[in-house]
């Protein structure tokens, strides 16, 4: 019986100890968040089911500086007239906006690649969705640990 | 605000190949996020949107957003098709415009 009640105290103070971690996420209000990323997603591309594969998204993994974060996405198509990448999309989940850079893309392109320079304002996984000419969409994802963030600090 | 464009088209191309574009234009792309240290928001100040033209068909357009670095830099390919003309344009807050062009001869 005193197992079961010093459990059920070890339970209660954890269950504290959650509550009180969730006020200081809501402090950091200010930044994109997951759930806002998905949003932000579904602004782009709908109720549309994501496949995961096709696209690689390339960051270094270890970011010294996150204001300037050599990028690049490539998804795997021939980008023919019936097979190509129509648009691409990178978002973020911890900068104060979720959206980083949305491209539209045709047979003409030849080669279904984009690099580019961004800014991330902390260590956050980066998310690249290609929406492709048969309608499908498909994603790729990197994980990138950033030791100084971008966008935030004062000047 | 006269802002510097760079970009790099190889001048010659077979007709058919495909070519990477690169385009780097100068810009504080101002996130809209910071605070001076009197606490006054810096008010958002990026380019947001760019267009490339070939021979006047459009071949890429992108949407930037505050996430993109100072000075946008960016590369992208496209089919050599026919000699002519590559136009850049880029647009974005407080009324920002600025073009560029380059000349390609397809063999």
């Amino acid at each position: 019986m005193s197992n079961t009640s010093r459990r059920d105290l070890i339970k209660a103070t954890g269950a504290l100890a959650l509550g009180a971690a969730v006020p200081m996420v809501s402090v950091r209000s200010a930044r994109a968040t997951p759930a806002t990323m998905r949003t932000a997603i579904h602004q782009a591309i709908g109720d549309a089911q994501v496949f995961k594969g096709k696209v690689t998204l390339d960051i270094p993994p270890l970011v010294e500086n996150g204001n300037t974060v050599a990028c690049s996405v490539s998804v795997d198509s021939p980008m023919t007239q019936a097979d190509h990448v129509k648009a691409i999309h990178i978002f973020n989940e911890k900068n104060p906006q979720p959206n980083v850079l949305s491209v539209k893309l045709s047979p003409r392109s030849g080669r279904a690649r984009v690099d580019t320079r961004i800014r991330l304002a902390d260590t956050q996984t980066v998310i690249a969705i290609a929406e492709l000419s048969d309608g499908s969409f498909w994603s790729g994802s990197a994980d990138v640990v950033i030791t100084l963030g971008a966008c935030l600090e004062d000047g | 605000m006269a802002a510097r464009a760079l970009i790099n088209v190889p001048p010659k191309a077979k007709r058919g190949d495909v070519i990477a574009i690169k385009a780097l234009i100068s810009h504080h792309m101002e996130t809209g996020f910071r605070h001076s240290t009197t606490g006054v928001l810096y008010p958002r100040d990026i380019i947001t949107d760019f267009l490339v033209k070939y021979n006047g068909e459009e071949i890429f357009r992108a949407a930037f957003y505050p996430a993109i670095s100072a000075n946008p830099f960016i590369v992208f390919y496209t089919v050599a098709t026919e000699s002519g003309t590559i136009d850049f344009a880029w647009t974005g807050d407080n009324g920002f415009s600025a073009t560029q062009s380059a000349q390609i001869t397809v063999e």
